[in-house]
């Protein structure tokens, strides 16, 4: 068996104001993270986390002023395993209505207003329905409650990467994952012992596809 | 379904946890740092830290409060108190706050509240309002409406406004939430101000948190059945122990409305 080491995860710093706690969180999970400000920081890393909070229109900006946008492109094409939370899971897909910005054109659809939201934003805490099963939810009940804080959400064009959906005023697609790409709206680093099981899940996915053995502490956040 | 969130509010002096009635008499209830991880474990939705000393030698110990607690609570973060610019707000959140609520300083320069939100997306922008009854006069007639007006500087100083023109107000300039806290309640335990909840809560579409003056369970299945509120803040009866978490959402959910249950916190 391979020598055990931490995956090690890049968090991509580009003035997100979650980052904090998503590093700190992927910590407990299990993870080395590492904050990467830059391409070169993405050197020998297993894994890229895009968080964000806010706007898609400034967080583009600030991906483009970093040289950030085709290394993480050049990443997700290759097949290694990245996640997107609530705004960099909005990222990935073509555009958003938000200010009307073009985001990463790795997945095909848009991002739109939550329509019927009897409140907005969509603050707290609501169940996810899962469509399949897929390993990032191992050991989490379908229905289990997650943190949202948002307004826009992907409405994906392939319902194949669809996992999970969440209903407020209407259902909308709350978790994908596409090959080694996965999306949540949620917040999983807020979301207590459910979040902290979904990360360790992520973990377990990069390690597999990275052959660093299973160095993940996953059966004491079940 | 969105659940209705359940919130145990801290009110810091000093890098401590105090409790008062009528935002005075403060008694000391331990570390912010370790009620809040308490909470969460004890399947609080959310925590709210509120600085009520708010003193420019404090904000450093409240940082670094809301550090300790972000790295252990993994449940979302609401401070407030003495944010007065959106380098400030910048500095909480990156300590790990998910949202920053604005209530002097909101009233003495709306134009934070968009400045802020423009930065950082409403949905970390929380203006918290605190408002009491104006009384009536004795001989008037007919009676007139029901009104309150908002207090600043903890509770000391009227501020001259309608608590719920400066609520529509507040979410025009870029609230994403309202925190509604009546004076007239707040630690006397005689139950949530519904009237002000849903004067407030029928006009706005944001999440309204109620606050100010649990006693108990069936309070805050009336702040959200009567009030319209999205989510009930309370301090001193779960610092007391007098009722936990799980307790309050049990009655919520036996009322019919929807809750993240407590089991599903459970490590």
């Amino acid at each position: 068996m391979a020598a055990q080491r931490s995956p090690v995860v890049a968090v991509l710093d580009y003035g997100a104001a979650n980052m904090v706690s998503i590093g700190q969180a992927l910590v407990t999970a299990g993870a080395r993270v590492v904050v990467a400000t830059d391409a070169a920081e993405l050197e020998g890393v297993d894994a890229i986390v895009v968080p964000g909070v806010g706007a898609a229109a400034p967080a583009m900006a600030h991906l483009r002023e970093r040289g950030l946008l085709q290394p993480v492109r050049d990443w997700v094409r290759a097949d290694r395993p990245c996640l997107g939370i609530c705004l960099g899971y909005q990222l990935f897909f073509e555009r958003s209505e938000e200010g009307d910005a073009e985001t990463l054109r790795l997945l095909a659809g848009q991002t739109v207003g939550l329509e019927d939201a009897p409140t907005l934003p969509h603050i707290g805490w609501n169940s996810v329905e899962l469509v399949r099963p897929h390993p990032l939810f191992d050991g989490i009940a379908d229905g289990s409650h997650f943190y949202f804080v948002h307004s826009f959400a992907p409405a994906p064009e392939d319902e194949e990467i669809v996992v999970a959906r969440t209903t407020h005023g209407r259902p909308f697609v709350s978790a994908v994952a596409s090959r080694s790409l996965y999306g949540v709206q949620f917040h999983p680093e807020k979301s207590a012992q459910a979040g902290r099981r979904l990360l360790a899940n992520f973990l377990r996915l990069v390690a597999a596809s990275a052959g660093v053995g299973a160095a993940v502490p996953g059966a004491e956040v079940a | 379904m969105l659940a209705r969130r359940v919130i145990p509010c801290l009110d810091v002096a000093n890098g401590r946890v105090v409790k008062g009635t009528r935002f005075v008499d403060l008694t000391d209830e331990g570390d912010p740092a370790e009620l809040a991880r308490r909470y969460a474990r004890e399947g609080a939705d959310e925590i709210v830290f509120l600085d009520i000393t708010a003193a420019p030698e404090g904000r450093g110990t409240m940082l670094e409060v809301v550090r300790r607690t972000a790295s252990m609570a993994f449940v979302p973060l609401t401070v407030g108190g003495g944010v007065r610019s959106v380098d400030e707000m910048r500095d909480v959140l990156r300590a790990g706050a998910d949202k920053v609520s604005f209530n002097t300083a909101a009233v003495a320069a709306p134009e934070l509240l968009t400045a802020c939100a423009r930065r950082f997306g409403r949905q970390a922008v929380v203006c918290a309002i605190d408002a009491r009854r104006v009384p009536q006069p004795a001989d008037a007639t007919p009676v007139a409406p029901i009104a309150w007006e908002v207090v600043t500087h903890g509770g000391r100083t009227p501020a001259g406004l309608d608590a719920v023109e400066w609520a529509l107000r507040a979410v025009d300039l870029g609230a994403g939430e309202l925190l509604v806290t009546s004076m007239d309640r707040d630690g006397t335990r005689s139950g949530f101000d519904t009237d002000l909840l849903r004067a407030i809560s029928s006009r706005v579409r944001v999440p309204v948190i109620a606050s100010g003056g649990a006693s108990g369970p069936d309070d805050f299945v009336s702040a959200v059945r009567d009030g319209g509120a999205d989510a009930v803040l309370a301090a001193s009866i779960f610092h007391r122990r007098m009722y936990s978490i799980d307790s309050v959402k049990q009655a919520m959910a036996a009322a019919g409305l929807p809750v993240r249950p407590v089991g599903e916190a459970a490590a």
